[in-house]
This record gives structure tokens, C-alpha cells and sequence, in this order.
């Protein structure tokens, strides 16, 4: 009886932390194959049918992406995502490093700025669009202050400008997120080992030399984090545009998810939509499966 | 002790239920985006008619203008099987929601009450699904709206413009003396409500109809249809350049303020006149978009009505489709809306000026024809073929091409929209 009791008392924390850790995450796990793989998997279907107001399931083949790939505004709204894209990424990277690169030379009141900094990403993107879009508005922000400083000539109209809008969407995204990209350059520029940098000093060379040398190479693991959470904040941004531009002049700043949005639930074209969603979902794909591949081939390796 | 009153606490929770149920037996909930000042007014109007009846009123308010959010809730309830009493839904998404099979008959309703008669055929058989009404209109709002400031007018020397000759030389006059000719909100459906508006000025109500009701390929590709856009293009040197983006309502400010001399709206612009406690024919004037006075380019709210299991919601839903109609409905809804009775025949003594001419002009130009449903508003055509025509003249008007090539566009891009 004894026996038996101790042996119970020493197996059933054993058990629990066998079967705890199941416990706490299968509703998480449940969820996640629901929501996330298991609509995955329904908007595929969707996209390969007829659907229009209401969702229908008798399969129609391929006519949707046809017609997406047939669709002028689809071509915008790729060519608009492949020019904020790489020019966010771009701008994002390069700004963040360089900003993390001028709080690392040991200034005095580096908390103060690096909260200054990382501030915007604070906000949502409702927030920056509307800011921005007073700023940008010629009549109302840049273009007229600069004009009333005695520039009369002064011109800044990209936001009306349909050749041009996309790249406001650019600017505000730019100053949403460098200043995120810079903490994250600046928690690697920390992790260096100083000893390497001493060495380098002792061997005479200069800062600058320090860096593109040594320091930037070896971090470039967090290169590839940055560019990752860069890429697919530009693959699904949404808010920025609708509320910067409406997608407009015209649709000339139309992105693929702000384009899925009004097809899908504005003209009643859930199938349309549906195709659509999927070219993004394809896309996301292409970064991530890369990245996956290469962070499990380092662990192997290691 | 303690089971006795658990017993009576149960039959005291049973009890209720039977009275909720009794209570709640005829009650409509109803999908719906008035929600600003002046129609959740409106609206408390139609709830109180049917509480005096003894049902109870459930509302189902989504905010959000244009009733995009709305549609998805919508859409999420009746996939569910779990549709709301009345939904506003208009125009051809009538019927496409009656090809869904989910829609009420209220044949019944509709024959007690005579609607037949009582509204404009073009109304009454958007309304209609399979010939049996589903929908029940509520209100006409007149899309060909032109809304004038006569000060700008007169400081510049300008008159009132009937046609388009008169329309360009007036918008010079008022741009010399360093005025806005025309106060332009550039979003989709703005531009798309000035474009249908010359569509009928320059084509007519026939090839209105063939162009932007039937989506008729050879119409939209015509000489008609680029006549159409040189002339909506040639509005755009008339703007101000903040014009891309602005809302509809900033727009009528600009007009009350006097710094430009008109725009054009359907009338709920009126609305923001009637606010900043202007005058009618006094403080602005009200006159239908050059060309244009003997059409009426109309858009009808409605709410339809969902099939329903028991018989009080049945019931409840029968006297929400006769009040809506009745009347007294319609003349305070419309009053406090800025629109008109979609009833004909109803006195007019209580309603403003411009509402007046909108009625004789409905009535006029249902006889004459010239009533024509406004496909920018939803009307006339489904939401997938609206959408492609928003596209093709949202970038006409934002680009540098070419009338013949957006006449073209808009025939090839509506044929892939179907």
C-alpha cells in the first residue's frame, strides 16, 4: 500500500511533464490547422471555382487565374508591390544599419535616441497613413510650407501624381519601420565579441574599415531576419496604402492585398479574390521555403 | 431548503423563457448602415411605427459608409445559415441574392398594399425577383445633381450653366478671376457619378441604358462612348490639383466656403448645405448637371428581406415591409435624409425646394422614360461589371490615354468582368 502510494507520487509529476506540455499547446495546435492551414487549403478550393456573392463548391479549373493574369489592375498591383517591396526593403536595411551604426559609437544618451527611433513602429499604420497623407497633400502640407518659405516654383506632388504615388507609400513605410530594423542591427552590433574589434584596432585599422570588414559580414544572420519580416510586411500590407492613397490616383497604387480586398468583397468576386490571395500566398512562399531551408540545413550542419 | 428554492428558482428561469419567447415572437433584426446623424434619426422613425405595432426592433447597425463591412457580416450570416430579417441591399445584388435561393415572397404584403401602383415600374421591378417582390424600396435619391455657389458665380461674372457650352465658358470665367470652376473629389465612384452623368448628357437615355444597364459591348466601344470621355476629361483643368483622394463632403465645403462654384453630387450633398445652415435657391442653388435636366438618374435604398421560420418574425417582417411603405414613413424618413418618396403621388408641401423639382422630375421623367437607374449607385448593373467600368474610367481620368482607348478598354474589360 505504502509501496504503491510512492510510486504514484513519483510518477505523476514524471507524467505530467510528459504530457503537460501537450496539453497547454493542442488547443494553439488546433487552432492553427483550423484557421490557418485548414483556410488555406478552402481559399485554394474557392480559387478554382465559380464563386461569386456566395461561396460555391463545384470546381471550375483554372478560369480565375486566367482571368487574373488577363487583368490590367493585377499588373499594376504586382509592378506596385515589386517597387515598394525591394525599395522598402532596400531603404529599411540600408537606414536601419547605418542609424545602428551611429548609436554604437557609445554616445551619451543613446537610450533617449534609440526610443526616439524605434518610436514609429509604435504607432499602426492607420496612424502613419493619415500623417503622412497631410504631410504629402500639396495643398495642405510640404508643397505649400516650402512655397509660403518663398519658393514659389516648389513642386512635391507625388501623392496626386499617378506615376508617382507608390512611391509615397514607400516613404511613409520607410519611416514606419527603420527605425525597428535599426534595434535589430543594433542588438547584433552588441553581440560582437569587442575582443575581435581590440585586435583589428591594434593591427591599425580604421574604423570604418572595421566595419565593412569585420562587423557587417558577421552579422549576417540578422540581414536575413531583417529582410524576412521586411518582405512580408510589404508582401501583406494593406492599411498603409487604403489609408494613404485609397490605392489611388485611379488604382495606380493598388497592392495585391488591397486589390484581393475589393475583388474578393466589394465586386463580389470571392473566386477572383481567391486566385489572387493565392499569388500572394505563392509568394510568401518563395521567401520563406528559402529561409526555412537554410536555417535547418545550419542547424544540421552544426 | 436548498432544493426547494433551486426548483423555484427553475421554474422561475423556465417561466421567463416562455414569456421572452412570446415577447421576442415578432421581432426583425435588420442589417443596416445609417448611422450617422440624420439617418440613425431616420431610422428611429421606422422603429417606432413598428413598436407601436408590438414587435420588437433589432438593430444590426454596421458602421462604415458604403456598407462594404456590412456585405462581409451579411455574407458571414447567410453562409452560416443565420441571415438577419432585412438587409440593405440595392439594385442588382437583388437579384443576385435571390439567385441564392435565401429571400422572402412578400407577394402578399405587396398586393394588400398595392405597390404596383404605388411605385415607378423601373422601381418596382428592381424589387422584384422572379416577378415576386423580395425588397422593399425606401428612398430616390436624383444622381444628376449639380450644386452651385451663385456668389462665385457673380464675383466672376459667370452664369448658371444648361449646357456644356456654356458650361466651359463660365468654369474660364471663374478661373480667370482665380476661383475653382469645379469642386472634384477624385475616388472611384465620384469620378464614376460625374461620368454617367455625361454619359446620359451627350448619349442620351437610350444609349444610357444600352451602355451602363445592358453593358452592351458595341455601346461602350462607340464614337458616342468617346465623345463621352473626351468630355469628361475635359473637366479635369477645371480642378484644383488636391482634388485626388478628397472625400465627397469636403468637396460640398469647398463650395459653401465659396472657394469653388459647383460640384457635382446626387443630392445628400444637400445635407451638408442644410448643416452649415444654408438657404436653398437663396445661399446655393440646386440644378441638374448640364445637359441633363430631362433625365433623372435615380438610385433607390431598399432593405431585403430573408426567408424566416416562425410566424411572428414572418409577421413582423410583413409589417416592416407595409410601414416602410406607408406614407408617414416616407415623409419623415425622406425629410431627415435629404432624399424623396420613392411613393408616388405623396403631398409635397414639407419638403425643401430641390426636393420638390426631384419629385416633379421623377414622376415627369418615369412617364417620359428619361428615369433612368445610376450605375455608379449600384442600380444598374452587378457589382463585378460596376467594377470594371470604375476601373477603366478611374484610370482614363488618372492617366494620359486616349478617349478611343479607354472606349475600347471599357468594352473589353466588361466583357472579362461577366
Amino acid at each position: 500500500m505504502a509501496l504503491e502510494g510512492s510510486q504514484t507520487q513519483v510518477r505523476l509529476p514524471d507524467r505530467l511533464q510528459v504530457y503537460l506540455p501537450r496539453i497547454v499547446l493542442s488547443p494553439t495546435i488546433a487552432a492553427a490547422v483550423v484557421f490557418i492551414y485548414g483556410f488555406i487549403l478552402w481559399t485554394a478550393w474557392i480559387s478554382l471555382t465559380n464563386s461569386g456573392l456566395l461561396p460555391r463548391y463545384e470546381l471550375a479549373g483554372f478560369i480565375q487565374y486566367t482571368k487574373l493574369f488577363a487583368s490590367d489592375r493585377w499588373w499594376v498591383a504586382s509592378r506596385n508591390l515589386g517597387i515598394f517591396g525591394g525599395l522598402f526593403v532596400l531603404f529599411c536595411t540600408s537606414l536601419g544599419l547605418l542609424l545602428a551604426i551611429l548609436l554604437d559609437q557609445k554616445i551619451r544618451v543613446e537610450g533617449a535616441l534609440r526610443t526616439i527611433y524605434l518610436y514609429p513602429m509604435a504607432l499602426s499604420f492607420i496612424v502613419t497613413g493619415t500623417a503622412w497623407r497631410w504631410m504629402l497633400n500639396p495643398g495642405l502640407g510640404l508643397e505649400r510650407v516650402v512655397r509660403q518659405m518663398g519658393f514659389e516654383t516648389f513642386t512635391f506632388d507625388w501623392l496626386v501624381n499617378s506615376k508617382m504615388s507608390i512611391y509615397t507609400v514607400v516613404i511613409a513605410g520607410v519611416w514606419q519601420s527603420t527605425g525597428f530594423v535599426m534595434a535589430l542591427f543594433l542588438a547584433g552590433l552588441r553581440s560582437i565579441d569587442d575582443s575581435i574589434i581590440r585586435a583589428a584596432q591594434v593591427d591599425g585599422a580604421s574604423l570604418p574599415r572595421i566595419y565593412l570588414r569585420i562587423i557587417i559580414p558577421s552579422m549576417r544572420p540578422v540581414f536575413f531576419s531583417a529582410m524576412i519580416i521586411l518582405s512580408h510586411i510589404a508582401i501583406k500590407s494593406f492599411d498603409l496604402v487604403m489609408v494613404l492613397t485609397r490605392g489611388g490616383p485611379g488604382y495606380s497604387s493598388d497592392l495585391p492585398a488591397t486589390f484581393m480586398y475589393t475583388f474578393a468583397f466589394t465586386r463580389n468576386r470571392l473566386a477572383f479574390g481567391a486566385a489572387s490571395a493565392m499569388m500572394m500566398f505563392m509568394a510568401v512562399m518563395a521567401i520563406i521555403v528559402p529561409y526555412l531551408y537554410s536555417e535547418l540545413r545550419v542547424k544540421r550542419d552544426g | 431548503m436548498m432544493r426547494r428554492c433551486l426548483v423555484v428558482a427553475m421554474a422561475v428561469v423556465i417561466g421567463m423563457s416562455f414569456a421572452a419567447a412570446d415577447l421576442f415572437a415578432g421581432e426583425v433584426e435588420v442589417l443596416h448602415w445609417w448611422t450617422s446623424g440624420g439617418e440613425a434619426r431616420s431610422v428611429a422613425v421606422l422603429k417606432d411605427l413598428l413598436e407601436k405595432e408590438g414587435h420588437t426592433w433589432k438593430d444590426f447597425a454596421v458602421a462604415g459608409g458604403g456598407g462594404d463591412t456590412a456585405m462581409t457580416v451579411l455574407r458571414s450570416r447567410a453562409v452560416a445559415g443565420n441571415p438577419p430579417t432585412a438587409a440593405q441591399v440595392k439594385g442588382p445584388q437583388i437579384q443576385q441574392w435571390g439567385d441564392e435561393g435565401v429571400l422572402a415572397n412578400l407577394s402578399k404584403v405587396a398586393k394588400a398594399e398595392k405597390w404596383d401602383d404605388i411605385l415607378p415600374g423601373v422601381v418596382a421591378d428592381i424589387m422584384k425577383y422572379k416577378g415576386k417582390f423580395v425588397a422593399v424600396p425606401v428612398n430616390v435619391h436624383r444622381i444628376n445633381w449639380m450644386w452651385c455657389n451663385p456668389e462665385v458665380f457673380r464675383k466672376a461674372g459667370a452664369k448658371v450653366p444648361k449646357t456644356w457650352a456654356e458650361f466651359e465658358e463660365s468654369a474660364k470665367k471663374i478661373q480667370a478671376a482665380g476661383m475653382i470652376p469645379v469642386a472634384f473629389g477624385g475616388q472611384d465612384w465620384q469620378e464614376a457619378t460625374v461620368f454617367e452623368s455625361i454619359v446620359i448628357g451627350v448619349g442620351g437615355a437610350d444609349f444610357y441604358r444600352k451602355a451602363l444597364v445592358e453593358a452592351d459591348a458595341k455601346a461602350l466601344s462607340s464614337d458616342t462612348m468617346v465623345k463621352v470621355f473626351e468630355r469628361f476629361r475635359s473637366i479635369k483643368k477645371y480642378t484644383d490639383k488636391n482634388a485626388p483622394g478628397r472625400d465627397w463632403n469636403l468637396a460640398t465645403a469647398m463650395v459653401i466656403k465659396g472657394e469653388a462654384a459647383m460640384q457635382f453630387m446626387g443630392d445628400w450633398a444637400k445635407g451638408e448645405f442644410t448643416a452649415a445652415g444654408k438657404e436653398p435657391g437663396v445661399d446655393y442653388l440646386a440644378m441638374p448637371f448640364p445637359e441633363t435636366s430631362q433625365y433623372f438618374l435615380f438610385n433607390v435604398d431598399s432593405f431585403i428581406m430573408f426567408k424566416q421560420k416562425n410566424k411572428g418574425s414572418i409577421e413582423a417582417q410583413d409589417a416592416m415591409a407595409r410601414l416602410i411603405l406607408q406614407p408617414k414613413f416616407q415623409e419623415v424618413f425622406n425629410i431627415n435624409k435629404g432624399s424623396i418618396p420613392v411613393r408616388l403621388g405623396m403631398p409635397r408641401d414639407n419638403f425643401d425646394s430641390p426636393a420638390q423639382r426631384s419629385m416633379s422630375d421623377f414622376v415627369a421623367t418615369a412617364a417620359s422614360g428619361g428615369l433612368v437607374p445610376s450605375m455608379a449607385h449600384e442600380m444598374a448593373v452587378v457589382p463585378e461589371i460596376r467594377g470594371a467600368i470604375f476601373d477603366v474610367v478611374t484610370n482614363f481620368y488618372n492617366s494620359d490615354m486616349s478617349a478611343k482607348e479607354a472606349a475600347r478598354k471599357l468594352a473589353s474589360e466588361v466583357q472579362a468582368a461577366r
